[in-house]
């Protein structure tokens, strides 16, 4: 099948080949390779560890969240929107908590959005426009491997024909093997970015006096012809990674890139886009902004929605203990969570739904495997730039789709509540 | 089977404005009059203004622009409209999510809403959010004022090449109608640039401002579609662009359809301002005013500013950066690739504002003197603030006592600079039944919309309001009971009662298909071509029917 | 010896994350990358085992060097990859933001001979 949308990162390609028949592939990159290949599966739906029907996983399913008093429902990273609304509609009726994976990812570039907004748009931006490619904390050759190829450094755009026309710089602690095809690599030291951009924004501005002589590890004079290199492009795109979003400073690092970004549109055009990492992890918080006002992070244990990140995030509510069950979906904090936050986990009891046996598997109580999203199952994500994108269904299943699944479990639910 | 027995009722299109019964069978009008009142579930509307469902014509009530609106204001989702329970919770205090979206709607008797704005690329989202708005029906208008391949069609002149792309666009995207935002300004703004009068040349393609509308124009009405195109015109929001407004309406001139305009100017408060900076800025409403009252292919809506909270979200990427400096509070840019551009900022209205005030008096100024068959209530929804304040804007182009009133809050730098101080008229019940229902409904070509004769959409509204003694000086009270409807049957379903959301039902989206009319054969080497530049393939890009919830398709041709 | 802590995803840890339990995942990510100088200052070669303290917790990895040669970790840092492993010394506090601190974490390693635990151990 031709066309076929990858299901593993935030670029989401959609010209890629798949024999479903054969799980041939053509044209993926390493990671989405792996995602489109024959792996060990979560065969049925376990209570315990014992083989039940899909109809008792569910219903017990629904019984915990019904008789918690504050269950967390997690992850949705890895899932179609249409999962995630379901997800964001049981979380309201069973008065939990909804989060998603940006709370351990790009959360915190969603905090400097909420003090700053954020200049962005679309990829086909730097494809067509970018003479100036800023990739800053991120590893894209390893993180999102036809990102450059695609969409950003190599990339035949309408006014950017290609590399020879485009400058190229990375900017990260170490030299990466991203840094491979830039023109250009600045190494700055941990945690030193916020410094870095403040410095940056001053020369911009003329405040030459202001910078010291080296900054983050960086001359001053580098600093100058880099900014002096901002100044003459046309159109500049900085693509920035959890290399400043997850250092300390968090929000606020992501704040002043931000800044920075604003302060360059009054002298010529520039966007900032992160590199968001799972494949839908844009749809986890759009659909929930639409369906509840907040991204992540939302209780409605008083049957309206609030939002705290500092209370309500996944890591957060298992830290403080404030959660009594969980429901996990496309998603496997435990192994990306902190271990005080995994150490909570395996106190509460834990429902997962997902493809795959992974690390949360090991410390659940109801384990429910659904179909594959975008190779078993179809629907619609949002790649790392927002722009929706059908993924599909390429290879039957016998499994039940998340979709399907919680659709069952929201009925359960309500089922409950009226009784 | 629903019967709505002795209201007033008040039905511009059909000449009603009487006493009578309203009938409901199938979703429908009825006007069978053997009736058997056992099998009916029958309302007494005796003593109360009883009208067809309210339509809202330009509302960004949907799509990535609101929801990155909503992303950055998680300070506007602390005021709790309904907790969880038998229907969803709904919050929001300018921006509302898309649950109370629908509900609020419906409690004061609207029962459709277009979005007005869409890129292309980004529409899928705009169905998925649009699908999860309760009840009400709706639409969405692609942008187009700023599209590379208009741009391309408009330089070849080839009007065919550009009528054929409208048709494949509106059927890839299912979309309503033709939109246009800032056209040429936009793509100006990937430069850093913009567009400052119609006669300003887009970068690249050396095609005028003046050719993309005239153009767009003669495409829209080659394919004769439903809605003609709506435009937000160049230099929204600047001092002494109601020349420009001018000057685009004049574009119109010597085209014409017999059902319907030519052009629909948007929100066109924001784009009559006189003056040459903010310090001598005033109303410019008087050419508008006179040139859209004498021509019979021009219509309007208000976009009514609301002193308090506002998100300003527009595709006018350069306008929202001028804002943004402005006011310098926070910015959402987000530019589209080939297609437009969007922005978002926050602001407040404030009575103590000399600009804002002229801006609130500027709009009623439109209210009371353009002709209410060419005329729509619209705030813009939630650039000039809330929809939920329509009523508070019907009840102070009812109540000249109630103006007054709210013109002592505002600042008094609009006595001088407004005509509004001086306008005495006070609009009629059946003007306002006419900028909510039947105008909205003829200018987007819904003919079972915004009335209630036979076949109509069983749309109707109970308001407690007795026609027969209206007062307009008990403003607090008109007011109060447009909020709160009696009755809101939506496709022969009641969904509120007494003010409160009685019913949860899902609405339609209604698209255009205007493909028998093209062939899409003749762009296909430029689609083709175009495609190289996208990021998303070709075959990927676009809806499906199959993917939304309830959609209605509209042939043409 | 005194070391920033870095930690974040690989291409081997990307293709092996839908293979969670198998050998081969717990290989993608319980080792650490080191500078090249400081590998050889530590006494290190290949297969070594390091113990990796910080204020949260700790863990012993596997130790390797700069694997490419274009390509360097700067003395004083290492690299661990995201996973399982790396979250038994990162910082769990968010600051308030909700999200951990997984970078710039301060710690020290040192060579020991203890083994690497597998990942139901982890759990325990």
């Amino acid at each position: 099948m031709e066309n076929v949308t990858c299901t593993f990162c935030g670029a989401v390609c959609d010209d890629l080949y798949f024999d479903g028949d054969e799980f041939r592939t053509k044209d993926f990159c390493p990671l989405g390779e792996a995602k489109f290949s024959r792996k060990k599966r979560i065969e049925y739906p376990t209570i315990d560890g014992k083989k039940v029907s899909y109809e008792e996983a569910v219903e017990r399913a629904a019984e915990i969240l019904h008789n918690s008093k504050r269950p967390l429902l997690f992850g949705w990273s890895s899932t179609v929107n249409e999962a995630i609304r379901l997800g964001v509609i049981l979380a309201e009726k069973v008065r939990g908590i909804y989060d998603q994976c940006a709370s351990v990812c790009h959360a915190p570039s969603v905090l400097a959005m909420i003090e700053e907004g954020i200049a962005s748009g679309s990829l086909g931006q730097i494809k067509n426009r970018t003479d100036l490619a800023i990739f800053w904390g991120c590893n894209p050759v390893e993180a999102h491997p036809r990102h450059p190829t695609r969409y950003s450094v190599m990339a035949r755009g309408l006014l950017t024909k290609g590399r020879a026309d485009r400058k190229v710089v990375v900017v990260d602690v170490r030299k990466t093997v991203s840094a491979l095809m830039a023109s250009h690599f600045i190494q700055v030291k941990p945690g030193t970015d916020y410094l870095v951009f403040s410095a940056m924004r001053a020369l911009m501005e003329g405040y030459e006096d202001a910078v010291p002589e080296e900054v983050g590890g960086v001359r001053k004079e580098k600093l100058i012809e880099f900014v002096e290199m901002i100044k003459s492009a046309k159109y500049i795109t900085i693509l920035f990674g959890l290399g400043i979003a997850h250092t300390r400073g968090h929000d606020r690092n992501v704040e002043n890139v931000i800044k920075l970004v604003q302060l360059i549109n009054r002298y010529t055009r520039c966007i900032l886009q992160p590199m968001r990492g799972h494949f839908n992890v844009v749809g986890a918080g759009e659909v929930a902004a639409w369906e509840c006002g907040f991204e992540w992070a939302v209780d409605f244990s008083r049957g309206y929605p609030r939002f705290a990140p500092s209370e309500f995030t996944g890591v957060e509510a298992l830290l403080r203990k404030d959660c009594d069950a969980a429901l996990i979906v496309a998603s496997d904090p435990a192994a990306h969570f902190p271990r005080a936050a995994v150490e909570q986990l395996k106190r509460i009891p834990v429902i997962q739904i997902d493809p795959f046996p992974n690390m949360t598997t090991l410390l659940s109580k109801v384990v429910i495997p659904c179909a594959i999203s975008g190779i078993e199952a179809e629907g619609t994500a949002y790649r790392m730039d927002g722009v929706p994108i059908r993924v599909k269904k390429v290879v039957e299943s016998e499994y039940w789709s998340d979709e399907e699944i919680l659709e069952k479990m929201l009925e359960k639910v309500l089922k409950l509540r009226e009784d | 089977m629903i019967l709505v027995k002795n209201g007033h009722v008040i039905d511009p299109v059909n000449g009603i404005n009487e006493e009578m019964d309203l009938f409901i069978k199938n979703g429908r009008i009825s006007s069978e009059f053997k009736i058997n009142e056992k099998e009916c579930e029958v309302i007494d509307a005796k003593g109360k203004l009883v009208v067809a469902g309210a339509i809202d014509i330009h509302a960004h009530i949907a799509a990535r622009k609101i929801n990155s609106g909503r992303a950055m204001r998680p300070e506007e989702f602390r005021r709790v409209r309904q907790k969880t329970g038998k229907f969803r919770a709904a919050v929001g205090r300018t921006l509302l999510t898309a649950p109370a979206i629908g509900y609020e709607y419906v409690k004061m008797g609207y029962t459709t809403a277009i979005e007005p704005a869409t890129p292309s690329l980004y529409t899928l989202h705009t169905h998925e959010e649009l699908d999860s708005i309760p009840i009400i029906d709706k639409a969405a208008l692609p942008l187009f004022g700023n599209w590379h391949l208009v741009f391309k069609f408009i330089a070849e002149n080839d009007i065919e090449k550009l009528a054929s792309f409208i048709s494949w666009v509106l059927e890839k995207m299912k979309g309503y109608g033709v939109k246009v935002v800032n056209p040429g300004g936009v793509e100006a703004w990937m430069y850093g640039s913009n567009a400052h009068s119609i006669d300003d040349l887009v970068p690249y393609y050396d095609v005028s401002v003046r050719d993309i509308i005239t153009g767009l124009i003669k495409a829209n009405e080659m394919l004769d579609l439903p809605h003609s195109i709506h435009i937000h015109c160049n230099n929204l929001g600047e001092p002494g662009n109601y020349e420009t407004t001018v000057d685009t309406m004049k574009l119109a001139n010597g085209i014409r359809n017999n059902r319907r305009q030519v052009l629909h100017v948007t929100h066109v408060q924001f784009n009559a301002f006189s003056g040459s900076g903010w310090k001598d800025m005033g109303s410019g409403t008087e050419e508008i005013i006179k040139l859209v009252n004498k021509s019979d292919n021009i219509t309007i809506d208000m976009g009514q500013v609301i002193f308090g909270h506002a998100t300003t979200m527009t595709a006018d990427g350069p306008f929202q950066f001028d804002l943004h400096k402005l006011l310098k509070n926070k910015w959402i840019n987000l530019d589209v690739e080939l297609e437009t551009g969007t922005g978002v900022v926050p602001l407040i209205y404030r009575p103590s504002s000399p600009v804002h005030s002229v801006m609130w008096a500027i709009a009623l100024e439109l209210g009371l003197l353009v002709n209410p068959d060419k005329n729509v209530i619209s705030t813009d929804y939630p650039n000039g603030g809330p929809f939920d304040r329509y009523p508070y804007i019907m009840t102070l182009l009812l109540s000249r006592k109630y103006r007054e009133k709210e013109m002592e809050r505002a600042h008094k730098y609009l006595q001088r600079a407004a005509n509004l101080p001086s306008i005495d008229i006070e609009r009629t019940l059946e003007d306002i039944v006419k900028m909510t229902r039947s105008s909205p409904a003829r200018i987007l070509g819904m003919h079972n919309k915004g009335h209630l004769g036979e076949g109509a959409d069983a749309d109707v509204v109970v308001y407690d309001i007795n026609p027969a003694e209206f007062n307009p000086d008990k403003y607090r009270e008109i007011e109060k009971a447009l909020s709160s409807a009696l009755f809101t049957i939506k496709g022969g379903t009641v969904v509120v009662k007494n003010g409160k959301i009685a019913g949860d039902i899902w609405g339609r989206t209604m698209w255009v298909d205007a493909t028998l009319r093209t062939t899409a054969e003749i762009i296909e080497p430029d689609l083709e071509e175009y495609f190289n530049y996208y990021t998303v393939n070709r075959e990927n890009y676009g809806v499906e029917e199959r993917w939304m919830r309830r959609a209605e398709r509209i042939e043409v041709g | 010896m005194n070391v920033i802590i870095i930690t974040g995803r690989t291409t081997e840890q990307g293709t092996l994350v839908e293979d969670k339990l198998t050998h081969d995942y717990f290989k993608s990510v319980n080792y650490c990358e080191l500078n090249k100088e400081d590998f050889a200052r530590m006494g290190l070669k290949e297969g070594d085992r390091v113990r990796v303290k910080t204020d949260y917790g700790e863990v012993v990895l596997f130790a390797r060097k700069n694997v490419i040669d274009e390509t360097h970790i700067p003395e004083g840092m290492i690299f661990i990859p995201m996973g399982p492993y790396a979250n038994q010394v990162i910082n769990p506090g968010t600051d308030g933001t909700g999200t951990p601190q997984y970078k710039g974490v301060k710690g020290i390693i040192e060579k020991t001979d203890e083994n690497v635990i597998g990942i139901p151990e982890i759990l325990r």
